[in-house]
């Protein structure tokens, strides 16, 4: 390899092979390798319109489908020191980050949502794969925290959506201390006697799993995520034997009692639905055309939501 | 006969030619080898100082992990009288990663809960290496609960590489196992006291390890991942276990600083193998002060959260 294979026949291969067509309005299926319009994809929420595979999606997509109208007010998340041990690999932890925040134009790995879910009131948050493998790091622990702490403050249920390869290694043992900080945060929840949903979405590992995922009241999980604590491979290396198909998919573990449902991604909004405002002792969600909000009650709602606003 | 780490070699010679000596002169009465018997012993003891003084991160891994240092068996069996094994998870097996049961503690009783990674090939294959499955946490929740409905302080023993990664362990959920021992730490009214006797594996210690207070003996280590984990991941390369072992700060000596060990542990000159009893007093005597410092008639929940909620906000800067 050399200045002319590195840099001029790229450039100039550039120059003569443009795109027939623009990189973005086309992606491709990673599961059935259907060529899949953009604009199809999103409406069908990141879902294979051809083969049902679930894809990555934004907790920012996520939550315009999620909240009525796509409303929703973002809960402040403490930030926590960048690089509490000086981590340094082959990058530098803090250029990870920072590439990170490039990359997805998220400040960190998680996104805390407050707002109304079929005019159930709730706390949503959401873990972003692709800020980093949506590791958990003192920021996702402070944002769990701060879920819990708004739930708590709103008397209303926690959803939480997870998807994470695992505790953030360049926060050493301070990732790992997530796990009994997230936990504490779950405990709130449980002595304030508020729903607490988990959507395991794929993939959810590691100490993610062995802490808030595995905590829910009720567990859903959307179809063939991978679910596990240790990971396929590793297991593979440990027990030297091929494992079973489907090993550690969201079926497999249903199978196995460790979840309630796996659900579709297109129903699960009206899925939790149904189930928070059962558990709230609410009375069933208004389906159909919703009659406009009564406007004093609307008032009300905005004064209650700017009375939080101003003490939070 | 001492079992040597690899980058102890160099004392391994030393202290051998001093035993050829003594050997040679044993067999012939009229050698005078004493005083250079003597000076090969001094010799050696410097090099044990120099070498335990400056210890790599890597280097306490090995040390934390050596087949010959003390395991929880060794501990309860010294520490404790009349203890009384407790076995099973009423669902599924009993675990022999995680023993545990009643014991007394200066007379009084307590919960005795810890990792055994057995020190012969029978008993590890037996134990497990200690790594627990699902099984062994949830045997420790039913002893915890225990404790906890009888005013039972409960003490842990942390000695493990990881939780299993099994097929068996996830199908029974490996994962809930472990998140639920953690919250069974955090529910306990009782004192939870913890000791890091050799490794802190991760999720599989954190399960155990969630208490009031946390004390690691000078040479143990605890981590998020092991050191080769973190180097085949981050560097793509096992090899690199030198540089992730220094970049995880995983020894007493920086979790300390972190905040995440309230109290370091003395071991021997050397190591804990080298002197096994000194070891396991010195952790009595830790557990006992822990224990004092920590009012039993109180329920100890709220303190132990907010102690974990305030835990690493400022990182090694500080």
């Amino acid at each position: 390899m050399n200045w002319i294979s590195n840099y001029v026949r790229p450039r100039i291969n550039s120059i003569f092979s443009r795109r027939e067509v623009p990189e973005n309005l086309w992606s491709k299926c990673d599961e059935c390798g259907t060529m899949l319009f953009h604009r199809e994809l999103a409406e069908n929420l990141n879902v294979c319109t051809s083969c049902g595979h679930h894809m990555q999606i934004s907790p920012r997509d996520r939550f315009a489908n999620l909240f009525d109208g796509g409303a929703f007010a973002e809960v402040d998340v403490p930030v926590p020191n960048a690089d509490p041990l000086n981590f340094r690999d082959q990058k530098k932890y803090p250029d990870r980050l920072k590439a990170a925040q490039k990359q997805t134009d998220e400040k960190e790995a998680m996104l805390v949502g407050t707002g109304d879910m079929g005019r159930t009131p709730i706390v949503a948050a959401c873990q972003d794969f692709s800020f980093m493998a949506g590791s958990m790091g003192m920021y996702v622990g402070n944002a769990i925290i701060a879920a819990a702490e708004k739930a708590v403050e709103r008397q209303c249920p926690l959803i939480l959506f997870t998807a994470a390869g695992g505790a953030r290694m360049q926060e050493g043992i301070l990732s790992l201390m997530q796990m009994p900080r997230t936990t504490v945060a779950i405990e709130m929840l449980k002595e304030a006697n508020l729903p607490y949903i988990v959507v395991l979405t794929h993939p959810t590992t590691g100490g993610v799993t062995a802490s808030y995922a595995m905590l829910g009241d009720v567990h859903i999980a959307e179809p063939n995520a991978l679910i596990c604590f240790a990971g396929p491979r590793v297991i593979e290396q440990t027990i030297r034997e091929k494992l079973p198909e489907g090993f550690q998919r969201a079926e497999y573990l249903l199978d196995h009692g460790m979840l309630d449902r796996v659900t579709e991604r297109g129903k699960m909004r009206d899925e939790l639905i149904t189930i928070t405002r059962m558990l709230m002792g609410l009375d069933p969600a208004i389906t159909g055309d919703l009659p406009a909000p009564d406007i004093t009650e609307a008032e009300d709602m905005l004064e209650a939501v700017k009375g939080e606003d101003s003490t939070s | 006969m001492t079992n040597y780490l690899d980058f102890e070699k160099p004392l391994a010679e030393i202290e051998g030619k001093a035993a050829e000596l003594r050997a040679m002169a044993r067999a012939n009465e009229e050698m005078d080898i004493e005083d250079e018997a003597q000076a090969l012993d001094k010799k050696a003891a410097d090099l044990l100082q120099q070498m335990y003084t400056t210890l790599t991160p890597w280097r306490k891994c090995l040390v934390a992990r050596h087949a010959d240092r003390p395991h929880c068996k060794d501990y309860i069996s010294t520490l404790f009288t009349e203890y009384t094994p407790l076995a099973g998870d009423r669902n599924f097996a009993d675990d022999h990663a995680v023993m545990g049961g009643l014991a007394r503690f200066d007379g009084k009783p307590v919960m005795v809960i810890g990792h055994e990674k057995g020190n012969d090939t029978k008993s590890r294959i037996e134990r497990n290496f200690g790594m627990a499955r699902p099984e062994g946490y949830r045997k420790a929740i039913r002893l915890m609960d225990m404790a906890d409905r009888f005013g039972l302080p409960v003490i842990t023993l942390v000695d493990t590489p990881g939780a299993f990664p099994g097929k068996g362990a996830e199908e029974r959920g490996q994962s809930e196992a472990i998140a639920r021992s953690t919250q069974k730490c955090l529910q306990l009214r009782v004192p939870l006291v913890s000791v890091i006797i050799g490794e802190g594996g991760s999720g599989g210690a954190v399960a155990f390890a969630t208490a009031d207070r946390v004390a690691m003996l000078a040479h143990s280590v605890y981590s998020v991942i092991s050191p080769e984990g973190c180097a085949s991941i981050l560097w793509k390369d096992a090899e690199k276990m030198r540089e992730a072992a220094e970049a995880l700060r995983l020894t007493a000596q920086e979790l300390h600083q972190l905040g995440v060990c309230d109290r370091i542990i003395d071991e021997p000159m050397g190591g804990a193998h080298r002197n096994k009893d000194e070891t396991i007093a010195n952790v009595g005597a830790a557990i006992g002060e822990m224990l004092a410092e920590l009012d039993t008639g109180k329920d100890r929940t709220a303190a132990r959260r907010k102690k974990y909620l305030d835990l690493g906000q400022k990182g090694l800067a500080a």
